[in-house]
């Protein structure tokens, strides 16, 4: 556990020294959803689509950061080091994973904070919307330390993030109801994280309360702790 | 002979890499308390060799006694410092940054770890670098506090891998002193390098080429048996011995 909490700090102090990431994670949700709000200024686009977009972005834009930065531990032979050291497996996964929920907490109340204040309404308790956030992003962020594994070169890394955001993207309920879609398809987008959290935001928006959501945001909890476990054991200790 | 007079005992090890053996049959002690000089061309698999004690190599079949447990060992990992042969440290951390979190890896508590971390400096005469990011340190810099994270957790065996490229005369004569002091202090110090010159500064040296070993000796044997003036000619000699044991009667003229 100590491991894992200076592995976090260790993180963390890095983010410091990179404080254009840090404003570009918590800046860019909230410039993207301005310019959602300005372009449908006076509809209720931005009451029906800005919370789903408050889950979105940040699973996107923590998915990028953890897929690089794991990647970036590999080809700078700092994983190859810590592997000889006692840090575990895990450790490195929870740490990396705890160091970005911090992140995460602050990215998801800024952006939630911004969308109110450029005039998102929300239905259900505010304190879910941010939760829910939050979880969206540590998602992202497991997702991507359980992909980076897959890629052996920075070309592939980033497009792990296409190849797995975007087709639970097409299918999640954003585009179609889900109700509406070909019968696989629907099949599809339940074993997809991505469908809960922005059902939960969805019903979020519409007046739900903790009791409505608190099912899917049990299955983003599993999907975390599935992500994590999936990234610590594609992790090897030894390679060729 | 006794488990603890051998840090390294390598029994038929055999690696492969990219579908081919880099490593075939090798047998090789490394004995506790000394430094052993791993020296050989570039892609004689002193590289391999290493990754393979310190339990990272993937493909290795074979047998690896480390410190009397199999390589890689978990018990092993706060025993073992391992520095790779490009820095791996964190660029964009300071230098006593890195060093505080491979001395807390290596279980040093806070104070423990501080006192540590200021050894470490020292030992690679970074003094006056502490604050300093390690992405704008020089070359040589960036390497001594690659070394350093390894120092910084007084492992009973290091495994360093090419630790002197790139570092001027004085720096490498410093390291080398440092090297044979922690040996005095019963650590054991198995470090490759494919500069010769730098063999005369080991107790025993293992050649090696192509995967195969070509000597295991002391610097002043390997200059007798072949009769060559350093190192450098005396590995040049043992390879030409090795290559033409046939045509030796075209060789004597």
């Amino acid at each position: 556990m100590t491991l894992t909490l200076t592995t976090a700090s260790r993180v963390l102090a890095q983010l410091r020294f990179d404080r254009r990431t840090v404003v570009l994670i918590i800046g860019l949700p909230c410039l993207l959803l301005g310019l959602l709000a300005w372009m449908f200024d006076g509809t209720g686009v931005l009451d029906q689509f800005g919370p789903m977009l408050v889950g979105l972005f940040p699973l996107i834009v923590m998915f990028l950061v953890t897929s690089v930065a794991t990647l970036r531990e590999r080809q700078s032979g700092t994983l190859e080091r810590l592997m000889t050291t006692p840090l575990r497996k895990a450790d490195f996964v929870a740490g990396y994973a705890l160091a970005f929920a911090g992140l995460a907490l602050v990215q998801s109340l800024v952006v939630v904070g911004f969308a109110l204040a450029v005039g998102m309404n929300v239905l259900g308790p505010l304190w879910l919307v941010v939760v829910v956030a939050m979880l969206d992003a540590v998602l992202g962020c497991c997702l991507g330390l359980a992909a980076s594994a897959l890629a052996r070169s920075e070309f592939q890394a980033v497009q792990m993030m296409p190849a797995i955001i975007f087709p639970q993207l097409i299918t999640c309920g954003l585009l179609m109801p889900r109700d509406q879609m070909p019968q696989v398809l629907e099949w599809l987008s339940r074993v997809f994280p991505l469908t809960y959290a922005i059902e939960a935001m969805q019903d979020l928006s519409a007046g739900a309360e903790w009791a409505d959501v608190s099912g899917a945001v049990g299955v983003i909890v599993l999907f975390i702790v599935g992500a994590v476990v999936l990234g610590v054991a594609t992790l090897r200790r030894r390679t060729a | 002979m006794v488990n603890n007079d051998v840090a390294v005992r390598v029994r038929g090890l055999r690696v492969e890499r990219g579908g081919r053996p880099v490593i075939d049959g090798l047998d090789v002690v490394v004995p506790a308390g000394q430094v052993v000089g791993l020296l050989g061309p570039s892609g004689s698999g002193k590289t391999t060799l290493l990754r393979a004690v310190v339990g990272v190599q993937a493909a290795v079949t074979g047998d690896v006694t480390v410190l009397g447990e199999p390589a890689g060992a978990a018990g092993l990992r706060h025993r073992v410092g391992y520095v790779t042969q490009a820095a791996s440290v964190y660029t964009d951390l300071t230098v006593v940054q890195n060093l505080r979190y491979f001395a807390r890896l290596a279980g040093l508590p806070g104070a423990g770890a501080e006192a540590a971390v200021r050894r470490a400096v020292e030992a690679v005469d970074l003094g006056g670098h502490e604050k300093q990011r390690v992405g704008t340190l020089s070359g040589g810099e960036l390497s001594r506090v690659s070394l350093a994270a390894a120092l910084v957790g007084d492992p009973e065996l290091l495994v360093l891998d090419e630790p002197t490229v790139g570092l001027d005369p004085v720096l490498r004569r410093d390291l080398w002193n440092m090297f044979r002091r922690l040996a005095a202090d019963g650590r054991t110090l198995l470090v490759s390098s494919h500069v010769m010159d730098e063999a005369t500064r080991c107790d025993r040296l293992l050649l090696l080429r192509e995967g195969t070993l070509l000597a295991d000796t002391t610097p002043s044997e390997l200059l007798e048996s072949t009769g060559a003036p350093d190192a450098e000619r005396a590995f040049l000699t043992l390879i030409e011995q090795r290559e033409a044991p046939t045509t030796s009667e075209e060789g004597t003229r």
